[in-house]
Formats: C-alpha cells, sequence, structure tokens
C-alpha cells in the first residue's frame, strides 16, 4: 500500500482536529508496520517491538496536535517519535537535545518560517536522492543507516566481501551527499 | 561567532537515528544549541530516516490484532491530551552553558563546585543515564597545557568559554573536536581566558608520562 505524504500530514491533522478514529487507523495500518519492523531491527524481539510500536502509535494520537506540516513530512515527525521512545523506553536513557527557548540559543539568521520551507524542500531532495540510488546501495544504506547490523553481516548477507561493502555504503553516501549539494 | 568546526556525518546521523548513547549525545545536542548550520543538517538527516521509515519492509503479520488493541486502548485513553505549547518571548542571555548541558549539571558555570585536578585545572562530573562514556566538565587555566595523551578510544570535546589549540587547529565557543585512538595531541588553552570544555570519552585517556598514567585512576580521568 503507498500512500500521499500530503495525505498523511491531512490524516494527523483530522487526529488533531476531530480525534478522527477512522483516519488513526489508516495512519495506523500504514506506520504501524513500519515502525514495528525498525523496532524488530532494534530490539530483535517480537514482542517488545510490538509493545514499542503500540506506544509510539499511542503518541502519536495523543501528540496530534502538535505536528506542523510546515517543518516537515508525517512520516519524518513519526520517525522521530519511535526514535525517542526507542530511546526512553526501551534503553532507559534520555536524548539530550537543544531547546529554542533557552536564553543561550543561538537562532538562526533567517526568518523560522523560511528554515521550514527549506526543510521542506530538502525533505524533496532527500527523497529523490535515496530514490535514484541503484536499488542495492540503497537498501545497504537504509540497512546500515539504522544501525541494526554490523558491516560484516551485511556483508555476509549479501554475499559480498567486507570491503565491497564498505565501499558501496561510501559511494551511496557520497552519491547522496553530492545529490544534496552537502560540504 | 559561529563555529567553525561542526559534527561529522557519521556522528550526526547516529543522533538523527537514535543510535548514540545519551553520554555523545549532549556535546552533540549542546553543539546544536550553539550551531544553526548543524540543525538544517541535522533536519536533513531526520528526513531521510523518514524517507527510509517509508521504504522499511513493514512487519504486517499482527497489524489486525494490534489495531484492535489499540482500538481498545483509544476508547480507555480518551481525546488527545497534548496542546502546542504558547509561544513565549525569550530574552538572549549569556550564560556559559547553553541547554541541555545546564540543564544537566543544574547551574551555570560559576555556581558549579568544582573539583581540583592539579595544576589548576579543575573539574565537574556530570552524570548520564549510560554506562559506555564518561562525561565532565574542564576548566583549564588560560595560557596552560592539558597533559598530552593518546586516547584508548573516542573523545568529544566541546569548547564553552575560551578557546584551546592543538596539531589539528583552535577550538572556541561552539567548537567541537572528534577525536580518536590515532590522535596524540596536547591541546593548550588560549591566554584569554580559561577553557571551559565538555568533555565525553569512552575509555580513560591514555596519558604519555608514567607518572599520570599512575596517579589518574585516582583523580577520576
Amino acid at each position: 500500500m503507498t500512500e500521499d505524504p500530503e495525505d498523511m500530514s491531512r490524516l494527523i491533522a483530522a487526529v488533531a482536529r476531530a480525534q478522527d478514529v477512522s483516519a488513526f487507523e489508516r495512519l495506523f495500518r500504514h506506520f504501524g508496520p513500519r515502525v514495528k519492523a525498525y523496532m524488530m531491527r532494534h530490539t530483535g524481539n517480537h514482542q517488545t517491538a510490538e509493545e514499542l510500536m503500540q506506544e509510539t502509535m499511542m503518541l502519536v494520537w495523543n501528540k496530534a496536535t502538535l505536528f506542523d506540516p510546515d517543518k516537515g513530512n508525517a512520516s519524518t515527525w513519526i520517525f522521530t517519535i519511535a526514535r525517542n521512545t526507542f530511546i526512553s523506553a526501551y534503553r532507559k536513557q534520555n536524548r539530550p537535545e537543544f531547546d529554542p527557548n533557552d536564553p543561550a540559543f543561538v537562532p538562526d539568521d533567517i526568518a523560522p518560517a523560511d528554515v521550514e520551507f527549506q526543510n521542506r524542500q530538502e525533505a524533496d531532495l532527500v527523497h529523490a536522492a535515496l530514490k535514484d540510488l541503484p536499488e542495492e546501495q540503497r537498501e545497504l544504506v537504509q540497512r546500515s543507516f539504522f544501525g541494526d547490523v554490523s558491516h560484516s553481516d551485511l556483508a555476509e548477507e549479501f554475499g559480498l566481501p567486507l570491503g565491497t561493502v564498505k565501499s558501496r555504503i561510501r559511494m551511496a553516501i557520497a552519491k547522496l551527499r553530492k545529490s544534496l549539494g552537502e560540504r | 561567532m559561529r563555529p567553525r568546526h561542526h559534527i561529522r556525518d557519521e556522528l550526526l546521523a547516529a543522533y538523527a537515528t537514535g543510535d548514540l548513547a545519551e553520554g555523545w549525545s549532549l556535546p552533540v545536542a549542546t553543539h546544536l544549541a550553539l550551531c544553526p548550520e548543524c540543525r538544517a543538517r541535522l533536519a536533513r538527516f531526520e528526513a531521510a530516516a523518514g524517507d527510509m521509515l517509508e521504504t522499511i519492509e513493514p512487519a504486517e503479520a499482527s497489524v489486525e490484532s494490534s489495531w484492535q488493541e489499540i482500538r481498545q486502548r483509544l476508547a480507555e485513553a480518551g481525546s488527545p491530551t497534548s496542546r502546542p505549547k504558547p509561544k513565549t518571548e525569550t530574552t538572549r542571555g549569556d550564560y556559559v552553558l547553553p541547554a541541555p548541558l545546564r540543564n544537566y549539571v543544574g547551574a551555570d558555570a560559576d555556581e558549579l563546585k568544582w573539583k581540583a585536578l592539579g595544576r589548576g585545572a579543575y573539574q565537574v562530573l556530570v552524570p548520564t543515564g549510560d554506562e559506555e562514556t564518561s562525561v565532565r566538565l574542564l576548566r583549564i587555566p588560560a595560557g596552560k597545557p592539558v597533559p598530552e595523551h593518546g586516547h584508548g578510544g573516542r573523545e568529544l570535546t566541546l569548547v564553552l568559554s575560551g578557546s584551546f589549540s592543538d596539531v589539528t587547529g583552535r577550538y572556541g565557543r561552539g567548537d567541537l573536536e572528534d577525536a580518536d585512538e590515532d590522535l596524540e595531541h596536547q591541546p593548550i588553552a588560549g591566554d584569554e581566558e580559561d577553557c571551559i570544555c565538555l568533555a565525553v570519552t569512552d575509555a580513560p585517556l591514555r596519558f604519555k608520562s608514567r607518572l599520570l598514567r599512575f596517579v589518574q585512576p585516582m583523580l577520576g580521568i
């Protein structure tokens, strides 16, 4: 099932506005299994992954009013909730984060709205750049990006020499960086 | 002045994906508070992670029973609870320690209980919830060297006031040095004022001097 990111944002807005359960069901059926797969990779345990996924999705329901589609798309927002749930509920650690309201915080040079616009455009760029990668490189980057396996496990799984896996990941990241215009 | 030494891609990606332990995350998040440029890079990494969440192979098997459970929980939980926080006007201030670091130690640098390390240097240990790192604030007297050392593992150093220099360059407020076991350096604090920095290590430092190696366990560094 493919879902349009714009639709996903609208579904979150419907949950926020009207506690719309059927909108939430569509969100759940799309993101629940993805969040669970993410949690599986980090914990290697079905039941733990299921609990962390349900925790994450309950937070999505409870925090829907905080979602701001100008700041990013639905999948990025839900990813950050899943990540933070994994850190606090599974790893039992705090995640230190900057606080834009702190007096010592150094604000952006440009207006927040422009930053948000830039972020949105960059999300599109990231999306396009990832889609542009050859299948195998994308898979390698995704697997190593989510930190679930070591490069040597990947080498074994893909039946490639370790050096090849490392250089393909490097190539893929270099390609990504080039298409994102990074240093 | 804006930081000139930034967070490496690998480190920032690990922070974005949640794979970085709390101790390492503290200088990363504190640098982010001082560096709009790295915040923009973080947003890109998070967008990439969101995108990868879309393309991950979904674990569909039990979605039906999961949904039934969640629907039950929703019925019990009622309406969403969170409300956006009202925007408050922030006055910019001149704290030496920005959040989140200041919250970890409970006060700004001049109100802390600094413990003497000898040779005019002081430290404050910073407690975190992970066991793989040790985190401390260091205060090195102006113009004085930190004893030359190599590293058993990685060392992240974030400058908060004053500066230090070593073979890799000069580091001022907000600058992050990312040293691994290959680097042997002798940082020297700048003449202008004492250098206060946040230092995170994952293994005891290896001092060149035998005497320092001997007293090291007693100093807790």
